[in-house]
């Protein structure tokens, strides 16, 4: 590096792109002290993500018996894992609560989007801060609130029922409770969502739109012939991340459960049914293999939309 | 599209001299044409067909309906934590409580909350501000060094560490919330505040927008004539790279306190004892409790509804005050 600095500080030009092939043109000597800048992230890293993984993988291979203790197990465990019954409900549920989910999200938040970049709306700023101010709030409390909303005596929808003379239907029974749970999430992660599409379309140079104006293209045709395409990227990203969010559900299902212990189950998400058998059951061996596994599947399914969503986005 | 016109006019000054007048003149050409294209707007504004009014009619229509959906429930848990317990039932949600309900109760509720149980949520809540400032500002500073690191210098180790933060940063947490309790209590950390701050205090996603924010915004040629003049990358980070990151620093901080500020799973799986909860698994202990009659012991909605509300107002504010930096850490995760 100490060689470039000669030849570089001569002429100040701003940004670094030809610093690329500068490297690898040159054979520079390696800064060890970039290793102490980066190593507390590495150390905090490892002890806060790998080594807990390879713990858990390692804890898998055992098992533990009220008599004799520990004893290595082989594969048992993650065999087990994969054909259990509670576990493939639970992912069942998530799947089509993702598979309604996702979808409804992303829409919802493409047309505020939209709606914002159209720039029919006067003081935007207003609605865009209304629309993500539920980011702000903790899923926890979201989950709350929105549980006492859902009320069918007492709560906002049970008051509304009746104004109208009618009496609401329970939003906590088991019959609606995923939708409850989706509204939920809808309404935390709509603003947000909504945001990036809104930064990613602001990024699409004008004259796209004026040319396609001139020609007599109609707004609603720009937005779905060019803004939309514009931004797959952005699509298939926020998908993946609801994708992601929706296969990992637990916060929500699991503060509402204490208000209808009977539309949720212990194992009604992957998640959820990890967790109760890690701190409830006692059995971490097999505790262990169950988060594991339903990690794998989670990054196994994600990875397969994110490979099609790439396609998809790239297939111009 | 601004430079093709303004060109010809700074061609024309192109004398060593007039450097400052020929970008004046680019200024100026620019702003000409942005007063041209605000007239074009003007004319085009009173000029609208029917159907565009209909139209436009009906996007703020949508709007409207998007942003009360998002705003109403808000707005009840604004006024229902001014009412008391019974006020809460018999009263409409998106109003205030009359007399005869118990009226405008917010202070005692606020009250009510602070000093129930040997005033715990006050010990929630100051459990909440140290989670949030510790991992907040630990995760930004580690993730500052390791980004300059990552986007200055050139050591081994170094492509590794982008392509594992790059697979790291959509990996959800909870994945590895089971394995790191499994981890920790085998090391006998857990039911300690630290078994939530260290694991929150590498955050891929804070390091990556640390790394796009450091190149973006640190001039190499700085940082080697810098050297030149015999400066150390220990004083080149705080005294140029530091300041010069200053904005991404905000949005990194912003985003990784909001964070440990809404953390669940993680404090919920890796405490028992209560002292050390912060104000989500709090929360959620005192539903459980106002819903289990054996346990309650007269634990009024009202408290769990305003507790809700003081949990909730810091980050509003922070969201109107700082809009600007999550902005910017938004549209930087979404041109990936």
């Amino acid at each position: 590096m100490a060689h470039s600095a000669t030849v570089d500080a001569g002429k100040v030009h701003p940004a670094r792109t030809n610093r690329r092939k500068k490297d690898r043109g040159r054979k520079e000597k390696w800064e060890w002290s970039g290793l102490a800048f980066s190593a507390p992230y590495v150390v905090m890293f490892l002890f806060g993500t790998i080594l807990p993984l390879l713990y858990a993988l390692y804890l898998g291979f055992f098992q533990t018996k009220m008599i004799g203790g520990e004893s290595f197990a082989g594969f048992s465990n993650y065999i087990q894992a994969f054909t259990d019954p509670l576990f493939w409900a639970g992912f069942k549920r998530v799947s089509l609560y993702a598979v309604i989910q996702a979808p409804l999200l992303v829409i919802l938040a493409l047309c505020a989007a939209l709606i914002l970049d159209s720039g029919r709306i006067k003081h935007i700023a207003v609605p865009r801060i209304l629309v993500f101010l539920p980011y702000a709030v903790p899923s926890v409390v979201a989950a709350l609130m929105w549980s006492y909303i859902y009320g069918q005596d007492y709560g906002l929808v049970g008051q509304v029922f009746k104004l109208f003379g009618g009496k609401s239907p329970d939003l906590l029974s088991s019959k609606f409770i995923m939708f409850a749970i989706m509204n939920i999430v809808i309404w935390g992660f709509m603003g947000y969502n909504m945001l990036i599409y809104y930064s990613s379309l602001r990024t699409i140079p004008d004259e796209l739109y004026e040319a396609a104006r001139l020609d007599g293209a109609s707004e609603f045709r720009i937005a779905w012939s060019i803004k939309i395409p514009a931004i797959k990227g952005s699509v298939v990203m926020t998908l993946v991340f609801c994708l992601i969010g929706a296969f990992q559900l637990f916060n929500e299902p699991n503060l509402l459960q204490s208000i209808a212990p009977d539309a949720i189950p212990s194992s009604y998400t992957p998640n959820m049914y990890t967790y109760t058998l890690a701190f409830k059951g006692q059995n971490m061996n097999y505790a262990a293999a169950v988060s594991l596994v339903a990690g794998l599947v989670t990054m196994v399914v994600i990875g397969i939309v994110k490979f099609i969503g790439d396609k998809w986005s790239d297939n111009d | 599209m601004t430079d093709t016109t303004a060109t010809p006019t700074s061609a024309s000054n192109a004398s060593a001299s007039s450097r400052s007048l020929s970008r004046r003149d680019k200024r100026n050409a620019k702003a000409s044409q942005r007063n041209y294209k605000n007239r074009l707007k003007q004319e085009k504004g009173p000029k609208m067909t029917r159907g565009q009014h209909a139209s436009s009619w009906a996007l703020h229509f949508i709007m409207f309906v998007m942003a009360a959906y998002c705003i109403i429930p808000l707005c009840w848990l604004l006024f229902s934590a001014t009412k008391s317990n019974g006020g809460l039932y018999n009263s409409f949600g998106l109003w205030f409580a009359n007399s005869k309900n118990g009226g405008f109760q917010l202070w005692q509720n606020l009250v009510g909350t602070f000093s129930y149980s040997g005033a715990i949520y006050g010990r929630w809540l100051l459990n909440t501000i140290i989670y949030a400032v510790v991992v907040g500002f630990g995760s930004t500073v580690i993730a500052a060094f390791a980004g300059y690191a990552v986007a200055v210098m050139k050591f081994p180790g170094r492509k590794a560490l982008l392509a594992v933060t790059l697979a790291f940063m959509s990996i959800p947490t909870t994945i590895i919330t089971i394995p790191l309790f499994l981890m920790y209590s085998k090391i006998g950390l857990v039911d300690t505040m630290w078994s939530v701050i260290l694991p929150q205090l590498s955050f891929p996603f804070g390091l990556y927008l640390m790394i796009i924010y450091a190149q973006q915004s640190i001039p190499i040629s700085l940082v080697e004539a810098a050297k030149l003049d015999g400066a150390n990358h220990w004083t080149i980070f705080w005294k140029i790279a530091l300041p010069l990151l200053s904005p991404g620093f905000v949005t990194v901080l912003l985003f990784s306190l909001v964070g440990a500020w809404n953390n669940y799973f993680l404090p919920l799986i890796m405490l028992s004892d209560r002292s050390n909860y912060p104000l989500t698994v709090g929360l959620n202990l005192w539903l459980k409790m106002s819903g289990d009659p054996s346990v309650g012991g007269g634990l009024p909605d009202s408290y769990i509804i305003t507790g809700s509300l003081v949990a909730v107002v810091p980050l509003i504010i922070s969201f109107f005050f700082l809009q600007r930096y999550w902005q910017s850490g938004l549209s930087a995760g979404a041109v990936k």
